[in-house]
């Protein structure tokens, strides 16, 4: 970036930019001239051309595609997963007003805390009047059986985020309180990476203070909560139909936790135990990312499918930590803000150090003329709510819609359930729209952490951008935009890894403990994708032949029939629906062990998913379908590459192994059975050497046209090649000795006497006796170990 | 009167159930000045692989077990002895409807028995405009908020039919109403919707009625099951009262107290895997005798 291609460009990216009138602006100050601290931002976006501003944000962009970034967006009755609505203009904040962002809201999370505290222990808030006892008694966030309960470690707030808004005066507010599980953080990281590509060649010597520490420190505060010898930390998540599960995962695979559902959890003698395929485990520190009331369907919200019975007695014989207690969304109602500015004093001593957006609860009197006699300014809300502002779902009335006499109704009939907040107006920042910096508007969430040395601010965190100039435009379901925000110092700042750093104790995470469900999911996994394969190479060849032979192979192609029904298939399109039904399963199950699973291979199962969908529309029978087809195979072996080469051998990958094997050799099995039949058509052994893709192999082995002796031989037997069924079942046999309990010493599981049976029956078969019965009575062998697996290991 | 109270839960299985955790809230509770537990013990069949008891929110006393896998047949027995004292009030210091809000507004206390906790709806006593009409016009003639609740309670029972098959545990409040029959269950949840219409606390009670009346009373309806009724707060003088409108009376010697809640959820005998587990029938008896 070179002086003189700015002044050659002139200041054309902010030319035009116009801050609203009477809204101050980030990035220019009140005479219109760029703060010193965008300076070089915007000589940066000034000195690059139109195309290389392009091809640098989208650098941006594939980053987020290729990791597969989403969230999901309820609507009309379905949800979608949407791609990461990114702004390309980071949100510049200088670190010494960070630093005071900081202090104030580290001041505001002690307040929540001791309000939290007094709320599930003494009531001595509500007792003395100062809190009114119908915010908390009707509040169906006060989680009633976890009154009394005393957090493990003392502190019921662990991990909370603050909605900020810049006011008219340039001061910030806090416009809402986080404290139930919020959401954010690892998309604060991930448009982080993302925004530094797009930047790269600003961001690395630009003061950008790091974020990596703020987890770090989590982390390892986390870690040190544990007590438990061979206890451990996990994350609690909803599941993959959660609008924030992509971050779940992201997080837990970035910390290094295990990723669980309500469902893998029990509770035994009070302590919560994970199903994992080694046994059951103990974890004694939850970091959970579901609402409250749905941990416990049998003390809490009896209609939850998401939680975990006897959650609840965990807590209150104190063998779990959790992050954050249970019951703290009752700290998000929004009539509380109306409470504390006068509690902050007495609970931590001075008076706000930043105000909270001027709230009434309009249960009292003097709230309620307060709001009659300015209802310009004033937006009516459910008391209770805990919705943050700008939440689509939140139902608000602006007071100056009702007439006076309505407001007056209102007011004096539903005062107590009625919360009047100041209408909120917000401070711009640039938006790239066209090419062009326009201004609009933002809120910012922070996120603070508990940490040995007390709360640790993340110095960065996510903006949040209207898609228009009014305030309600930055919520996300109505298309605002999420922006990295850049805590900007005026010295170079350290680079910060996720290492621990010397001399801090090392406490590994305990090791082994798959859950039971990741294993079922990455067990089906294999499956799917391997039965997608066996359709892929089935329908090539049918194709080949019909592109080969015509109309004139009609009787060939109908040999085809008993392993097209076989295979589910009712048509022979080139790709059929049941392909599509493979792949969407297979995405299904990966979905579920995002945080397993590496984002590579993710990506390049949705792109085949794609490839496939569109294929289905737009390809014909005969030669373009089997062209397809092998473009697909390609795909399909990519993807087993990035497994196989990847994937460290833990015992996840065993699974995913052992499905992979195990549909192969089912497939197998019943591919012969069918097409070895003595009154299988003619061209059926060639045609089973072709899609047991062996055909080179056969030719170099036996030098002669197929018989049923050399495809049994190739295709059963022979343990060298990579396609036969001894091979999947050595193989099988390889990964089942190695499972969890398998193999004690030579004491081996019902699993691993199957496995090792079939083994040898297989090993010392001669060809002549595997006939068409004996190959379906084998195919009943194998599909009989999955049933064996699944009740060892995943139930 | 002294009661020597059996209660009997039985389940049975068409298939093996899986291990299940279990919340009972069958003991009598103690009440300082109204009843006092001389004696009681559950005793569950088979012996569950954990047990231990601790207090809700409410301040009713809950067993917790988790019950072993595979089983065909599960029973609960509960055996007791209560005391139940005659609760004499006969004077009426209940407060006017604007009384009533002044008194609660005063109240600043969110223990277990706060007025506040039974004023909004609950998970299963959500607000039925239809039953907020039936009260409003039932208690047009009532002056004070016990007569509110006896209105209301006299109303209910001429206008609900008691029919012990009518109804299930799930049934909506607002469909009971409708059906215009039901069982205590039902009579008390619909009775406390309309309390709450009104601005009147009203709280869910799970308890026992006596089986054989005192000579010459007639036998009263629910007396073989698990009983329930209702509890209004009806001002800071008069306090708590309690009603039974399945019978139409106030609660007096014949009623023995298990649990107090917002609504059945609150309260319920059995709360846990049991009641989802496939295919199962049920049986429950109770037998409250006077010894005195």
């Amino acid at each position: 970036m070179g002086g003189e291609g700015a002044i050659a460009t002139g200041r054309r990216r902010v030319a035009g930019y116009r801050p609203l009138p009477g809204v101050p602006d980030e990035m220019l100050d009140k005479n219109g001239q760029v703060r010193p601290l965008w300076r070089n931002l915007v000589a940066h976006l000034d000195a690059l051309s139109d195309e290389d501003l392009t091809r640098d944000l989208a650098r941006a962009d594939r980053y987020l595609l290729d990791s597969g970034v989403f969230y999901r967006q309820y609507g009309e009755g379905q949800s979608t997963e949407r791609p990461w609505p990114l702004s390309h203009i980071p949100v510049l904040l200088a670190e010494d007003d960070w630093a005071r962002i900081g202090r104030a809201l580290t001041q505001r999370a002690d307040l929540l805390e001791a309000v939290m505290a007094d709320l599930y222990g003494p009531n001595e808030l509500v007792a003395s009047g100062r809190l009114p006892a119908t915010l908390v008694a009707g509040n169906p966030e006060w989680l009633r059986p976890m009154v009394g309960i005393k957090p493990r470690g003392g502190h019921f707030l662990h991990f909370l985020a603050f909605e900020l808004g810049r006011g008219p005066d340039g001061q910030w507010w806090v416009l809402a309180d986080r404290t139930q599980a919020p959401s954010g953080a690892g998309y604060a990281l991930e448009n982080r990476v993302a925004i530094s590509r797009a930047y790269s060649e600003l961001y690395p010597d630009g003061n950008v203070h790091r974020l990596a520490g703020f987890f770090r420190d989590f982390r390892d505060a986390l870690q040190a909560q544990s007590r438990e010898r061979d206890g451990r930390v996990a994350i609690l998540t909803p599941g993959p139909m959660n609008e924030t599960y992509y971050e779940h995962a992201y997080i837990a695979r970035y910390l290094g936790f295990t990723l669980l559902e309500g469902d893998d959890l029990g509770v035994s003698n009070d302590r919560l135990m994970v199903r994992t395929v080694q046994g059951m485990r103990q974890v004694d520190v939850l970091w959970r990312r579901l609402d409250g009331q749905y941990a416990d369907p049998l003390e809490l919200n009896p209609a939850s499918r998401i939680g975990t019975p006897g959650m609840v007695a965990a807590l209150r014989s104190g063998a779990v930590a959790m992050v954050n207690s249970l019951g703290s969304g009752v700290l998000e109602t929004r009539a509380l803000m109306a409470f504390l500015p006068q509690l902050a004093p007495d609970l931590v001593g001075a008076p706000l150090a930043m105000p909270n957006i001027a709230t009434w609860w309009c249960g009292t009197e003097t709230a309620r003329a307060a709001v009659r006699s300015s209802p310009r300014r004033m937006v009516l809300a459910d008391a209770l709510t805990t919705h943050p502002p700008f939440d689509p779902a939140d139902d608000l009335t602006r007071a100056v819609t009702l007439s006076p006499q309505e407001l007056d109704r209102r007011l004096s009939r539903q005062g107590g359930d009625l919360v009047a907040q100041e209408a909120v107006t917000l401070s711009t920042t640039p938006a790239l729209v066209e090419g062009k910096l326009v201004p609009r508007p933002m809120t910012l969430r922070v996120y603070l952490a508990r940490t040995a040395d007390g709360w640790a601010v993340m110095p960065g965190g996510f903006a949040r951008i209207g898609s228009a100039s009014e305030a309600s435009a930055v919520a996300m379901q109505k298309g605002g935009a999420a922006a990295d925000v850049w805590v900007v110092g005026r010295d170079p700042v350290p680079v910060i890894t996720l290492a621990r750093q010397a001399g801090s104790a090392d406490k590994r995470q305990a090791a082994g403990g798959l859950p039971a469900r990741a294993a079922d999911n990455l067990f089906w996994l294999g499956r799917y994708a391997e039965r997608a394969e066996g359709i892929v190479r089935l329908m090539r060849a049918y194709h080949t032949r019909m592109a080969e032979a015509g109309a004139a192979g009609a009787p060939l192609l109908a040999g085809f029939d008993p392993l097209l029904r076989q295979m589910g298939i009712d048509t022979p399109d080139p790709i059929p629906q049941k392909l599509l039904d493979n792949l969407a399963a297979a995405i299904g199950s990966a979905s579920s062990v995002r945080d397993r699973f590496s984002p590579d291979a993710w990506s390049a199962l949705h792109d085949i998913d794609r490839s496939a969908r569109r294929m289905a529309r737009t390809v014909s029978p005969g030669d373009d379908a089997a062209r397809a087809l092998s473009a697909l195979l390609r795909k399909l072996a990519g993807i087993s590459g990035l497994v196989h080469e990847n994937m460290y051998r833990f015992v996840g990958w065993r699974f995913l192994t052992i499905g992979r094997l195990h549909e192969r050799a089912m497939g197998m099995a019943a591919l012969l059975a069918v097409l070895c039949d003595p009154d299988a058509p003619e061209g059926a052994l060639d045609l089973a050497i072709e899609v047991g893709d062996s055909v080179l192999t056969h030719r170099r082995r036996f030098a002669l046209n197929a018989s049923r002796a050399s495809v049994i031989d190739l295709l059963v037997l022979d343990p060298l090649n990579p396609r036969a069924l001894r091979h999947q079942i050595d193989g099988l046999r390889e990964q089942v000795d190695m499972l969890p309990a398998a193999n004690d010493h030579g004491a081996l599981s019902p699993l691993a006497r199957d496995a090792l049976r079939l083994h040898t029956d297989l090993a010392t078969a001669e060809p002549e006796t595997l006939t068409t019965e004996a190959l379906w009575a084998l195919r009943g062998r194998i599909a009989s170990l999955s049933d064996v697996l699944t009740t060892t290991y995943f139930h | 009167m002294l009661y020597r109270l059996r209660l009997s839960i039985g389940y049975d299985f068409a298939r093996p159930t899986g291990a299940g955790r279990q919340l009972l809230r069958i003991s009598p509770a103690d009440l300082p000045g109204l009843q006092e537990v001389q004696q009681a013990s559950i005793t569950i069949t088979p012996k569950p692989t954990e047990r231990s008891t601790f207090t809700d929110f409410f301040g009713n006393e809950v067993t917790q077990l988790v019950l072993p896998a595979g089983l065909t047949q599960v029973r609960f027995d509960m055996a007791g002895r209560v005391l139940r004292l005659e609760d004499e009030t006969e004077l009426d210091l209940s407060a006017t409807l604007d009384g009533l809000r002044a008194d609660l507004n005063e109240v600043t206390d969110l223990g277990p028995h706060s007025p506040h906790h039974f004023l909004r709806p609950s998970p299963r006593i959500p607000q039925v405009g239809p039953i907020a009409d039936f009260a409003r016009k039932a208690c047009t003639a009532a002056a004070t908020m016990r007569e509110a609740v006896e209105c209301l309670g006299l109303a209910l029972h001429d206008y609900m039919r008691f029919d012990a098959r009518a109804t299930e545990v799930d049934t909506p409040v607002a469909a009971a109403f409708a059906g215009r029959h039901g069982v205590c269950q039902d009579f008390s949840q619909i009775m406390v919707s309309g309390l709450r219409s009104f601005g009147i606390p009203a709280a869910y009670v799970s308890g026992f009625l006596r089986t054989v009346p005192p000579p010459g009373k007639p036998r009263l309806e629910g007396a073989d099951a698990m009983h329930a009724w209702v509890r209004a707060w009806t001002g800071a003088e008069a306090g708590w009262c309690e009603y039974d409108p399945t019978n139409a009376c106030f609660v007096g010697a014949d009623h023995v107290t298990i649990g107090y809640g917002r609504d059945y959820g609150d309260v319920a005998p059995v709360t846990g895997s049991m009641r989802l587990a496939g295919g199962q029938s049920t049986s429950h008896s109770v037998d409250i005798l006077a010894e005195d």
